[in-house]
């Protein structure tokens, strides 16, 4: 038995080791961003435009803005389809074979990989609807790659509405609807929303969707219209890290990744605040 | 009145399935898409050609290349060795926090590996790039560090979260009592982890492995920028290396639209949805089972 | 057994849920302006029963139901039959007080509102009655404004059942209503029990045969789903027809 607890000592602390390791490697990411960027980072860098020839002279702001814009464009695409499809998972669906394989495609949806919704975008929306490498070609394309988390963080959202409210709804003759609208969404609002914006968040991280369908590294000006163009933080940090010519270019590429980063994890960190205080007002 | 409330009742039912149905158009979509313009390039080049064929140079002067295999091969070098370096990591701390950990160091270690998951794969990249591969390099002494080796690190660190979140749920809702007749009987902690719950699990952590696959195989950017991009057939893990998914990400921004190059990548592409669509739907089907199992 | 024409009725019933048979050929006749109890060993049927009455157990997937359940003479199991009125005319109480995340006046209005009355005077006259009757009023009037979770669990099952009075149902259903109650709140309820009856139709369904002897008019035994001996209360306490019956009051089993 002595032996036993022994290997059991040793296990376990190659167990927490391992656990503890994906804590290393996170914080490991975070503060390497942090560092290596930080150094770049000033007002103008943030809300300059791009400068060409001499990148030192220029700032990422019309990266930001494609950024926020796609992000914008994004939500108005996915997430009205991804609360509908939750709110008729989880309260309209009978377990039949529509619904199975609705389910199917979904989770299949989530797992398809994101050049592949790059170039179906660029087949589809730029090519065959004719709209080109735009705005709104990628917040299409980006769209249904966001649909699945959307769907999937509004369906838990619905669950976690307890049945007997439901229960008590139409025991005193409401409708579906009239316990989904009164009932149902009012309590779930908030955790739809949340997790949207988390779906959200990882879809403005998201460099090979967008590259096929109107992502550029360098416009004048910003986009005034859907069908304009746009720059992105994700593709434009690509370009800095991987094709770019100025020596600057590396140390820019990092304080692109810093801005992106901290755009990211501020929604993340948001999102749990918001929830913790949700979760502590919550009375059920 | 009765008619007005059904029927709107009804109208209403039907719009959320309408919209439900939005997400499989757009799976079928893709499927579509990718076949109608892949298959055509199968006018020109032989199947065997494509699957078999070693060199992937179509824009060779004389006579253009479309073998994907050293394509193929890449994927599998860094799908393998990303999960070689992700599984023992995962498993082990999903055991951890599914079994050993108190709550409290729980709490913060969940949202942490989360956190892993949102880090944008092209930051990855990026730190690849300018951090890891001088590592790599500097340690094995090569020229770079940009190779399969390296990009499987990178791939395996973005994999971890799948593998470790999954594996947790399923060691989680492995019903108490299997933990509890364990234990009356007098075996350690680890004993009744090992001889009791990992079997009962093992279906259900097979199916988060087959999912951390197929996250690997569709990885596009930190291939992209940590592979090395070499067309020629990798012979170690520490030769450079071009990806179906880096591949296409490379070559489609220089094809004209409609070429017979154009079709391929489609085809290359077609490939790629029909691999991680056959993973995903085999670990659903295990997954399901599993929960399924141990829920009554 | 019963004179008057029944309000309810249970003609050979049969019920599943998936493959599992819980009603058993269930014969019950439920009168109007009484108490009516349903009494039984856990896991007998008494709550499937009672949820037949006002459909409930349409919301369970796989529910199948063969015989007929009368309500004022017409089967609620027929084809085109209005479910929606149907609950509306049947209030029901469960057994763990669920009020909604709402104010103490808007569960009591909820009931109401479905009805598509908005006006806020009327809601306000309603929501004052329901909880006059359900003795409650005193207690709330002022802070009608608060959660509903505000209030004990006594006063949330009275809350419930004033909401179910919102809607001013014929008959009320109540699901051992009592049973996550200390006895003070569970004495409050029955004395409320006792006064509604003049008006509605109460039908209780308890494993606490006390409770069924204290407060009820007729009581019906159920046992493995089958209906073993329905007989005005004071009858079957004192002189049970049926040995099984007997045996469960005596409290050799159950």
């Amino acid at each position: 038995m002595v032996t036993e607890n022994k290997k059991q000592a040793i296990y376990f602390l190659f167990f927490k080791s391992a656990a503890f390791l994906s804590v290393l490697i996170l914080l490991f990411v975070l503060l390497y961003i942090f560092e290596e960027g930080v150094g770049a980072i000033n007002i103008n860098f943030l809300t300059n435009m791009w400068s060409h020839r001499d990148i030192t002279q220029g700032g990422i702001l019309q990266a930001i803005v494609g950024t926020l814009f796609l992000a914008a464009g994004v939500s108005i695409i996915s997430i009205p389809v991804g609360v509908c499809t939750a709110i008729h998972l989880n309260e309209y669906a009978k377990d039949n074979q529509f619904n199975r394989i609705i389910k199917l495609a979904i989770r299949n949806l989530a797992g398809v990989p994101s050049v592949i919704y790059g170039i179906f975008g660029l087949a589809f929306f730029a090519i065959f609807l004719k709209l080109g490498g735009s705005l709104i070609s990628a917040s299409l394309t980006l769209g249904c790659m966001t649909l699945p988390w959307i769907i999937t963080a509004s369906e838990e959202a619905l669950k976690a509405v307890p049945f007997s409210f439901r229960e008590g709804s139409y025991a005193l003759g409401a409708t579906k609807w009239q316990t989904i609208k009164r009932n149902v969404l009012p309590h779930s609002f908030s955790g739809m929303l949340t997790g949207s914006i988390l779906g959200i968040s990882r879809a403005m991280g998201e460099t090979a969707p967008i590259i096929m369908v109107g992502a550029t590294f360098f416009i004048s000006g910003l986009p005034s219209s859907p069908f304009d163009k746009f720059m992105a933080l994700p593709y434009h940090l690509f370009i800095l890290a991987t094709q770019h010519s100025s020596p600057y270019a590396r140390q820019y590429a990092l304080s692109t990744a810093l801005v992106l980063v901290v755009l990211i994890f501020a929604l993340n960190f948001g999102v749990f605040l918001w929830r913790y205080k949700l979760r502590k007002k919550k009375k059920w | 009145m009765r008619n007005h409330r059904d029927i709107k009742e009804r109208i209403i039912k039907l719009f959320f399935s309408a919209t439900s149905v939005t997400a499989l158009v757009i799976l079928v979509g893709i499927f579509l898409f990718l076949f109608i313009t892949g298959i055509q390039a199968f006018g020109q080049i032989t199947p065997a050609e494509f699957f078999l064929g070693s060199e992937w140079n179509p824009n060779a002067y004389e006579e253009p290349k479309w073998g994907i295999l050293s394509l193929i091969i890449g994927t599998l070098m860094i799908t393998i060795g990303a999960l070689i370096m992700a599984i023992p990591v995962g498993l082990a701390s999903a055991i951890y926090i599914a079994e050993i950990a108190d709550s409290k160091t729980k709490e913060i270690l969940k949202p942490v590996i989360e956190m892993i998951a949102g880090i944008p794969s092209v930051v990855l990249g990026l730190i690849g790039i300018v951090f890891l591969s001088p590592l790599i390099a500097n340690f094995f002494g090569l020229n770079h560090g940009l190779n399969a080796f390296t990009s499987s690190a990178i791939v395996g660190i973005m994999v971890l979260p799948t593998i470790i979140s999954i594996s947790e749920d399923v060691l989680t809702s492995l019903p108490n009592e299997f933990r509890e007749a364990s234990l009356a009987l007098g075996a350690t902690k680890w004993q009744m982890i090992r001889m009791t719950l990992f079997p009962a699990a093992l279906s259900g952590i097979a199916a988060a492995v087959m999912l951390g696959l197929g996250r690997a195989v569709g990885e596009t950017m930190v291939v992209l920028m940590v592979a090395g991009n070499a067309l020629a057939m990798p012979l170690s893990f520490f030769d450079p290396v071009r990806p179906m998914t880096a591949n296409i990400a490379i070559e489609i921004k220089e094809v004209v639209k409609g070429s017979l190059h154009y079709e391929t990548l489609f085809a290359i592409g077609f490939v790629l949805f029909i691999m991680t669509f056959i993973v995903n739907f085999i670990s659903d089907i295990v997954i399901e089972k599993e929960m399924r199992k141990y829920k009554w | 057994m019963k004179k008057e024409d029944a309000k309810i009725e249970f003609r050979k019933v049969n019920f599943w849920y998936g493959d599992k048979q819980i009603l058993f050929d269930v014969d019950l006749k439920v009168s109007e302006y009484k108490i009516t109890a349903l009494i039984g060993p856990s896991g007998c049927g008494k709550s499937t029963l009672l949820r037949c009455i006002n459909r409930m157990n349409d919301l369970v997937p796989d529910s199948k139901i063969k015989g007929a359940v009368l309500y004022d003479k017409e089967d609620i199991y027929e084809k085109n039959a209005d479910v929606i009125e149907l609950r509306k005319k049947i209030g029901m109480v469960f057994q763990k007080p669920n009020p909604f995340p709402m104010s103490i006046f808007n569960n009591v209005a909820y009931g109401p509102r479905i009805q598509n009355i908005t006006d806020k005077d009327k809601l306000m006259y309603i929501v004052k009655k329901s909880l006059r009757k359900a003795d409650l009023w005193e207690e709330v009037k002022d802070r009608l404004g608060l959660s509903a979770f505000s209030l004990s669990g006594g006063q949330q099952q009275r809350l419930c059942i004033s909401r179910a009075l919102a809607n001013n149902p014929d008959v009320i259903l109540l699901d051992e209503p009592c049973s996550a109650l200390d006895p003070i709140a569970t004495a409050k309820i029955e004395e409320l029990l006792k006064k509604l009856k003049d008006e509605k139709t109460i039908i209780i369904v308890t494993h606490n045969m006390h409770q069924a002897k204290r407060i009820s008019d007729y009581t019906s035994y159920l046992l493995n789903g089958k209906m073993i001996e329905s007989s005005q209360t004071a009858e079957m306490f004192s002189n049970p027809k049926n040995d099984l019956t007997r045996d469960y009051l005596n409290g050799t089993f159950g």
